[in-house]
């Protein structure tokens, strides 16, 4: 892309052409291209090939899994009843999408209208995430036909997976409102998008309530299996504080991560407004997400000190357990806040990178790693697993890349909203008004007065 | 606006929340199990190993024939454990003792508060009055997460079939034989008479009557009694029970105790949240209109309709 906007492309950004004729759905879907200048730059792109790869060996065998049977992809044993799709799909994936709701609240909530530059990235960070947990989770299911069964044929209301059933399934629904107002800008359907901003506040608390209780209830799971999750990750008061908190800088560092890849490898999609703002933003999402780890890894000595673990610190699995809390939280929050304080950001980053780390490594110790300590084997992912793990990880990364080229999410949909939505009525001179409207585009801010 | 949209909005949002989940409160009481359920006492001093009641099960439950006879005793040279393709095993211990080697039958003990049935998002399990622990393959969605929640491993799951896979596990021979007040297969087969059927309070009798009357021949503890808040299945044992492969270190609590703080919390969040946030949001609203806000632009926005 970079190539072709040097030799005079026009970028997408508005619903009309360099002409002034609207653009047609088709001409949007092509980023503006004609068909032989879009596979033309796709081929060009090396990191497509490695994709192509991925997909060529992985979609056979994810097939092969639901004609086979688990027993053919997966390592699932009458010991070990979750894997790699449970242990990183949905119980890493899920924590580092949190950061739909957080941005959510700051921007919604808190009124911290400077974080809008990154806001719907981070609700898209959520949407797709969640997303994409699900979609391991059917990969996952004996029988994923009948993942709406809770929701319609039989209840368990008493369990935890009821509510991350049901909670999963409300918010996905929650964010994928909060997400269509850029789809609403980018089809060109501006009433729709006025109908989503009316109850933009409803959604956020809605957002945060939902997150808060799934996030914990996926730490509460492990709380069914005491003595089985290994003492140093395991508290029974504690697990679902710990899945809670340590989600939220896991959300943060994810969206700080997403934005320094975006912003790496499609510069040329993000307005001037994006690329400006992104250190100031990145500043402020790390500062918040120090505060979270900060949190967190005082939560987990806590929990440490009131079941007495001591001793367990001294033991293979005590270093196991240093090595994450050390790389994955501490040496990350020592980086992050040196890094603030200085405004190196390359710093800044680096922590961020290592905090999503963190986190996943944090999940998979705990559901799959550390599970059942004290049987003898462990259990090593077969290589299929690991492929359908690697095709679906790599159909998220194509999805988000899809989505990022098109909908308005790391630039402002321009000119759309002062044609359509705002009435002659209003006494504002054309100069302003092209200003003022391009900015409440990108956010939801004029729904936020409760006046 | 809004602030009429936006507490309809919290409103509608709480209650859809707040609809799945009633029973919460109601799951916090202690439950020590039916008072007329059925149990089976193993006396594991009593048990020679022959695995009649492993064959017996096979047949009443038409599991598919197993890899090596069960005549054959090679399989204990390893610790086995119930699977989709049998429901009980016989595991041997302290063979190297003078006494001679122990033998303990493996199946699902049918706890009074089952975890497998608390952690189910489908209630695919029941607690029956007779006692047993069955499930409902109809409803399953093969999510496993019965199979992370037993204490004692037991689930097996039918990790071969693409179709139908589908949770497997001792059902006391719930439909051919405890429903119609019969003991199961094992216990009718077993020619030791190391099983013994009857009402879980006279078995805790029992087990308590026989350590009594020869102490030299059992330690003091009746494995299942208080276990996990109790089980249907009992367990007597010439040493030890951790040398036996008995988990040991479970509580006397059943597993829902420890999930209890986290749904008690529940209901808190729904309805603390919203008044947190949305007096939160006000407070920051405040400020802005006392000149403080960051961003004009968006209260210039808000005189549009």
């Amino acid at each position: 892309m970079k190539k072709m906007i040097q030799h005079g492309l026009a970028i997408v950004d508005s619903p009309y052409d360099e002409d002034g004729k609207k653009r047609t759905l088709v001409n949007k879907l092509l980023l503006g291209l004609t068909p032989s200048q879009y596979l033309l730059q796709a081929f060009r792109n090396p990191f497509n090939w490695i994709l192509a790869a991925i997909f060529a060996i992985g979609i056979p065998i994810l097939i092969g899994r639901f004609f086979f049977g688990l027993a053919w992809a997966t390592s699932g044993s009458n010991d070990y009843p979750w894997g790699l799709f449970l242990g990183f799909g949905l119980f890493a994936m899920v924590p580092l999408s949190s950061s739909g709701f957080q941005l959510g609240t700051a921007c919604e909530i808190f009124g911290r209208h400077d974080l809008e530059p990154i806001e719907r990235l981070a609700l898209l960070n959520g949407l797709l995430g969640y997303f994409f947990a699900v979609m391991y989770l059917l990969a996952d299911l004996g029988q994923p036909w009948r993942l709406p069964y809770p929701m319609v044929v039989s209840f368990g209301p008493a369990a935890v997976l009821f509510l991350v059933a049901w909670h999963v399934a409300t918010y996905l629904s929650v964010q994928v409102a909060e997400v269509s107002t850029a789809f609403f800008e980018w089809i060109g359907f501006p009433a729709g998008k006025r109908g989503v901003r009316k109850i933009t506040l409803g959604l956020t608390v809605s957002g945060i309530i939902l997150s808060t209780l799934h996030q914990g209830a996926l730490g509460a799971l492990f709380t069914y299996a005491p003595g089985k999750v290994h003492p140093l990750w395991y508290s029974s008061s504690f697990q679902w504080l710990h899945f809670f908190v340590s989600s939220l800088p896991g959300g943060l560092c994810m969206v700080i991560t997403v934005s320094t890849i975006a912003a790496k490898t499609m510069a040329w999609r993000g307005d001037t407004r994006f690329h400006e703002k992104l250190d100031k933003v990145t500043v402020s999402l790390a500062k918040g997400a120090c505060m979270g780890i900060a949190t967190y890894i005082t939560i987990k000595l806590i929990a440490i000190a009131h079941d007495n673990k001591w001793a367990y610190l001294d033991s293979g699995w005590g270093q196991w357990f240093m090595f994450e809390i050390i790389v994955g939280f501490m040496l990350p929050l020592t980086l992050m806040t040196y890094g603030v304080h200085t405004r190196k950001m390359a710093i800044v980053r680096l922590g961020a990178f290592m905090t999503v780390f963190g986190v996943v490594l944090n999940r998979v110790n705990t559901a799959m790693i550390t599970f059942n300590w004290k049987l003898p084997h462990r259990e090593i992912p077969p290589w299929r697993e690991v492929i359908i793990s690697l095709t679906i990880f790599a159909t998220y990364i194509v999805v988000y890349r899809f989505i990022l080229y098109r909908l308005p999410i790391l630039f402002k949909w321009r000119r759309q909203e002062q044609e359509e939505t705002v009435p002659e009525a209003v006494p504002v001179p054309a100069l302003g008004r092209r200003e003022a409207s391009s900015v409440p585009v990108a956010s939801y801010s004029s729904m936020t007065k409760l006046d | 606006m809004k602030r009429r949209n936006f507490l309809k909005a919290c409103l509608i949002g709480g209650t859809t929340i707040a609809l799945g989940k009633t029973n919460k409160g109601w799951a916090s009481g202690s439950f020590e199990g039916y008072p007329e359920a059925m149990g089976v006492l193993v006396d594991t001093t009593r048990c020679i190993g022959c695995r009649s009641c492993e064959a017996a099960c096979n047949k009443e439950q038409k599991l598919p024939e197993p890899d090596t006879s069960f005549d054959d005793p090679s399989v204990f040279e390893h610790e086995r454990r119930p699977t989709s393709k049998a429901y009980t095993v016989v595991n041997r211990y302290q063979k190297e003792q003078p006494s001679g080697p122990v033998y303990r039958k493996v199946q699902c003990n049918h706890c009074n508060e089952p975890a497998c049935l608390t952690s189910c998002f489908v209630n695919a399990y029941t607690k029956t009055q007779e006692g047993a622990v069955i499930y409902n393959s109809k409803v399953c969605v093969g999510c496993r997460n019965c199979m992370i929640a037993c204490p004692f491993n037991v689930p097996g799951y039918d990790y071969d079939s693409a179709t139908n896979p589908i949770v497997k596990k001792c059902i006391l021979c719930y439909d051919t034989r405890l429903k119609y007040g019969k003991p199961p297969a094992c216990v009718e087969i077993c020619p030791q008479e190391a099983l013994t059927f009857g009402h879980r309070a006279d078995l805790i009798k029992l087990a308590h009557e026989r350590i009594r009357a020869t102490p030299e021949r059992y330690v003091d503890h009746v494995y299942g009694e208080k276990e996990v808040g109790g089980t249907s299945w009992l367990y007597l044992a010439p040493v030890g029970f951790d040398k036996l492969g008995f988990d040991t270190t479970l509580s006397n609590d059943p597993i829902i105790s420890n999930v209890k703080d986290f749904l008690g919390m529940v209901p808190m969040v729904l309805s603390i949240w919203p008044a947190l946030f949305s007096g939160i949001h006000l407070l920051c609203k405040h400020e802005e209109q006392d000149g403080h806000g960051h961003d004009t632009d968006s209260n210039q926005e808000d005189t549009k309709p």
